[in-house]
């Protein structure tokens, strides 16, 4: 099997945020109980001038800018997303145009819940390793919607990620992935709607734990490995309680999940969410690491990933793009009438 | 914007997007939005204007805070906009992102950024193009 992997990667989070404080305060519930059952204390909000485009151009850029491929030698782009902006005109189109790889160029949107952006991936690896491509690049990035008083208020944030997926100067070697798909309703948008429904407690058990236990579950079978094997571990973060509690399920330890759980202090990205995950263990990952990654988007299916760090992250200049640890400190609070306006929900249809 | 105007926002997105300017192969002197001809060499710069892509660096000459927004910048107000010398040297107005305005200072170093510039309404299509925000990577 030709080896394929990350070459490069980079990630976007809106500088603004919401305290999970002010949002309970202004519906009337107990900060403490939302905080204390949701584990999510803040989340990245989107200026208007933000959305999935300009998220995921930011994020290809910045993975442009710490490898030095041309970027007329990405032959494809793919942005998963629940959030594009236009229900029809792909967002690859500008990302596409935005970062010079047009036009000989294969570009199509991708929605799977919180995990088009690892189908991306999946996408992007078969292209490199049937050579189509010569660099693929896979995008996941949300600007989730929530409707106002619901309980995904609280989580629903923006922000995303991009990988270069290639078969030279591999950064990291993808060596196994797997996928779990059932058709279970837990979360779901209409046509035309502005806001998500959904199952309540069903996105739990017959949902987010049956997906992301089976798949991986497969993944380690496949590979003939377990929990101690990975030195980091990333799951779906739809909230701050959930990938914990999965990770314990599967034997997987708190510390194997630590870097690469942002949920508590930027809420849930949606398509990013796995994916900026990934990249804050990449920004601190060596030569070696094991990482294990398990996506899950509703409606319902997981991806997961089975990666190994190889030596040439060290030439790598991490630094020539922020690190997601940086893109999480620079941030402007704002207050719950600001983000109404920001986030539209004062509007009339 | 006007249905009319998507295909003259089309026809700019090289230079809303990516900041490609020119310059003139005589006096190589640098434009940006780029100019069919050199305004200095004239006839000599015929068919010597070459693209170029600047890199988005640059840093505030002047700026001002925008109270009162002309359509679609309404619900951003506050905001700065200022006048952006960039180190190829030209001078180009944009509005900054990602700043308090107390913290915007004249002689502060700015990078581009992709950012939605308008869209037309509920319906209309989306404008995307620079902004400046201070720089992330030094």
């Amino acid at each position: 099997m030709k080896e394929v992997g990350i070459i490069s990667y980079g990630g976007h989070i809106p500088r603004l945020r919401i305290r999970s404080s002010d949002i309970a305060n202004a519906w009337g519930k107990n900060p403490e109980t939302i905080t204390g059952g949701l584990g999510v204390f803040e989340k990245s909000v989107p200026s208007p001038d933000q959305d999935v485009a300009t998220i995921s151009v930011e994020a290809a850029r910045a993975a442009l800018a710490r490898c030095n491929i041309a970027p007329k030698d990405v032959g494809a782009i793919y942005v998963g997303s629940e959030s594009h902006p236009y229900a029809v005109k792909p967002t690859g189109t500008i990302v596409g145009e935005a970062i010079g790889a047009t036009p000989i160029l294969k570009v199509a949107d991708y929605e799977f819940a919180c995990k088009a952006g690892t189908a991306a991936i999946q996408t992007c690896m078969a292209l490199v390793k049937s050579e189509m491509v010569r660099y693929g690049i896979a995008i996941g990035a949300d600007t989730s919607q929530a409707a106002p008083g619901d309980a995904l208020e609280y989580a629903a944030s923006a922000g995303g990620a991009a990988f270069i997926i290639g078969r030279e100067k591999i950064i990291a070697n993808i060596n196994e992935t797997c996928s779990f798909t059932t058709d279970t309703p837990d979360f779901w948008r209409r046509e035309g709607r502005k806001y998500p429904a959904h199952g309540g407690r069903f996105t739990g058990a017959p949902a987010y734990f049956r997906h992301i236990m089976s798949n991986a579950q497969n993944l380690m079978n496949s590979v003939n490995s377990k929990p101690d094997d990975y030195d980091y571990a990333v799951f779906h973060q739809p909230n701050g309680k959930f990938p914990l509690r999965v990770a314990k399920m599967l034997g997987f330890t708190p510390d194997q999940v630590k870097q690469g759980l942002l949920c508590p202090i930027i809420g849930n990205t949606y398509s990013g969410s796995s994916m900026l995950g990934l990249a804050s263990v990449l920004d601190v990952a060596k030569p070696g690491n094991r990482i294990f990654v398990t996506s899950y988007g509703s409606g319902a299916g997981s991806d997961a990933f089975d990666i190994t760090v190889t030596k040439n992250i060290k030439e790598l200049p991490r630094e020539k793009a922020p690190l997601v640890s940086e893109l999480i400190e620079k941030k402007q609070y704002i207050d719950y009438s600001t983000y109404a306006k920001y986030r539209d929900l004062l509007y009339e249809d | 914007m006007a249905d009319g105007a998507v295909p003259r926002f089309w026809r700019e997105i090289p230079q809303r997007y990516n900041l490609i300017g020119n310059q003139c192969g005589s006096c190589m002197e640098i434009y940006f939005p780029p100019r069919e001809s050199c305004p200095y060499c004239r006839r000599k710069s015929m068919g010597k204007m070459k693209e170029l892509k600047l890199k988005g660096h640059g840093e505030v000459l002047t700026y001002t805070i925008i109270y009162t927004a002309p359509e679609h910048f309404e619900g951003q107000t506050p905001y700065p906009i200022a006048i952006i010398k960039l180190d190829e040297g030209p001078k180009i107005t944009a509005q900054i992102v990602d700043c308090e305005i107390d913290d915007v200072k004249i002689g502060m170093r700015v990078q581009s950024t992709f950012r939605k510039i308008q869209e037309d309404g509920y319906i209309g299509a989306i404008y995307y193009g620079y902004k400046f925000k201070p720089v992330e990577v030094k």
